[in-house]
């Protein structure tokens, strides 16, 4: 009796988030699937169904069309290269900034540490949205830096700063930055001090130790940290919304335009899913490298 | 010549960080409604604030779905990181597993999409969710934020010795007496971290709301996001600076109270 019970709670634990998650995380990505491949219509909902009863028998409506369309149509490549390109230079530039930062601290002595991780930790808790529309005050035509800049006599007219390329990698960096030093920071205040005296001891200067000891041992966090900008940084709405010109093209800014401004389902859902499949390949070689070093 | 570079790039960092914090702050109490010319000090646009409904309505709306989706997302989270480190071999671990590690990586925009895509078909099989509103936005913040938590608790379980709770298996306790004698209280300080990073993320989602809310339900970053793409406003800064206040303060007591107990 007892031991029956138990049981019923165990598959209870493990039932309710499993049957949750299989609602309302698996299933979405079938109906993505499924959607991807209906005909757009003007009705409600507003695409084709998959399949129809004609007559007694089931007939399939599968149509390429949404992802013919996303390959004819050079707007999507465009977008998806101009995502791919932005994440790849952003997550650049977050390792460059953060890795510095991240061997600060690591370095730094105890309670200077933890004072230090908790000022990367808290902007983080702020809004996003409000880090980002910081930024619009800082960059725009009347904004603080051409103010100052104008006020030292840098320049003698105003940049144009927002809605371009540089405006949309400045916000990057700024609010995915603690995702680069996080991880960062974890790997290096592992490292093992000892080895970097060894290497000074023996004759190497400060330059060659770092490249040939401490950046090849930070190694994991530096692909951690990289993972953490670079994928989501391929999706981004936000930033190229607001930051960016009507023409820095990102997927995720073309999705939401897909189905917001257009209507159209069926080519947001085909839009979502080749950027799934998009984004998996750097997981999977993420975890295919995190699996050799295990190995070493 | 390195051991001076360093401090210097670390100061540049924080700066980079914390300039544009600041400047929230400061132009927040700027008389003049240009955000960044100077008219001299003023707290009126924290009046407006106040007064300003549509804001203030959305800002309880949004704090009301974050503690309900942090407080389900929690208890959800929990059982996973329990089944996942205290049930030893089940069947499909490896697709839970996989369930609550995809969602951290997810673009918004797809989960968004995915779950609007959902609803919609499900309200024409079942019936049910009747149309968009904070029903649908608190599921789908519970489903993004539990994975978030089952991180956090599953990292702190996967730490903690379980010989403590094979003893008093051992004496004859039953698990759901040793899971709330027993492991709650030691996995207390990661619930507590996992509710407060589901309530902020919940908080501050503005993708994934906008994709599955319906009229009548916009949430504060909905309605943030629609007044930023106008152009910058005063009391979006003053607004900006009390997030930025509580925060801190949240953020402040925490680490002092962690110290603390950490010190016994």
């Amino acid at each position: 009796m007892k031991k029956r019970q138990i049981n019923l709670g165990r598959g209870f634990v493990i039932a309710v988030p499993t049957l949750w998650l299989l609602l309302f995380f698996l299933i979405p990505f079938l109906v993505i699937l499924k959607i991807s491949f209906a005909e757009p219509r003007i009705a409600i909902p507003p695409y084709s169904p998959l399949w129809e009863t004609v007559n007694g028998a089931i007939k399939f409506n599968i149509n390429w069309e949404n992802y013919a369309y996303m390959w004819e149509d050079s707007l999507y490549l465009k977008a998806f290269l101009n995502s791919l390109k932005i994440a790849f230079f952003s997550t650049i530039l977050a390792l460059l900034v953060g890795y510095p930062m991240a061997y600060y601290i690591a370095r730094s002595p105890e309670p200077k540490r933890s004072i230090l991780l908790l000022l990367i930790v808290l902007p983080f808790w702020t809004s996003f949205l409000l880090r980002v529309y910081a930024w619009i005050g800082i960059l725009k035509t009347k904004g603080i830096l051409n103010e100052f800049l104008l006020w030292i006599g840098i320049i003698d007219e105003p940049l144009i700063m927002m809605q371009t390329d540089f405006a949309v990698y400045v916000a990057i960096v700024y609010t995915y930055l603690p995702f680069m030093i996080l991880p960062l920071y974890a790997n290096l205040v592992k490292l093992d001090g000892r080895l970097l005296e060894a290497s000074t001891d023996l004759g190497a200067s400060k330059i060659a130790t770092f490249f040939r000891i401490t950046l090849p041992l930070s190694w994991p966090g530096v692909l951690a940290g990289s993972m953490l900008v670079f994928v989501p940084v391929i999706g981004e709405f936000v930033i190229p919304t607001l930051m960016g010109g009507p023409d820095s093209l990102m997927i995720g800014k073309q999705l939401w335009t897909e189905f917001f401004s257009n209507r159209d389902w069926p080519v947001a859902s085909a839009v979502a899913m080749v950027m799934l499949v998009i984004m998996v390949i750097p997981i999977m070689a993420l975890r295919s490298a995190q699996n050799k070093g295990a190995e070493i | 010549m390195r051991l001076r570079f360093l401090p210097i790039a670390a100061f540049l960092g924080f700066v980079f960080l914390y300039g544009p914090i600041l400047s929230l702050v400061i132009f927040s109490f700027n008389e003049s409604k240009l955000v960044t010319v100077w008219g001299g000090f003023s707290t009126k646009w924290y009046v407006e604030l106040f007064q300003n409904q549509q804001i203030m309505n959305a800002a309880w709306l949004s704090l009301k779905i974050a503690a309900i989706s942090a407080s389900v997302a929690t208890v959800l989270g929990t059982m996973i990181s329990m089944v996942l480190t205290r049930f030893g071999r089940v069947r499909g671990r490896a697709i839970m597993t996989g369930m609550i590690t995809a969602p951290l990586v997810m673009p918004e925009v797809i989960t968004g999409l995915s779950l609007l895509l959902l609803f919609v078909t499900m309200e024409r099989l079942f019936g049910w969710p009747a149309g968009r509103g904070v029903t649908t936005i608190l599921i789908a913040h519970i489903t993004f934020s539990m994975a978030f938590v089952a991180v956090v608790v599953q990292s702190r379980l996967s730490d903690m010795d379980n010989a403590i709770e094979e003893a008093a298996l051992d004496l004859g306790a039953s698990p759901l007496r040793v899971f709330f004698d027993i492991t709650l209280p030691m996995i207390a300080p990661a619930l507590i971290a996992g509710w407060l990073l589901a309530f902020t993320l919940s908080l501050d989602d503005l993708v994934i709301a906008s994709f599955v809310s319906g009229p009548g339900s916009s949430t504060l970053p909905i309605v943030i996001f629609s007044k930023v793409r106008l152009g910058v406003s005063p009391d979006i800064n003053a607004l900006a600076s009390l997030i930025i206040l509580v925060v801190s303060l949240g953020i402040i007591t925490a680490a002092i109270l962690m110290r603390k107990g950490a010190r016994k």
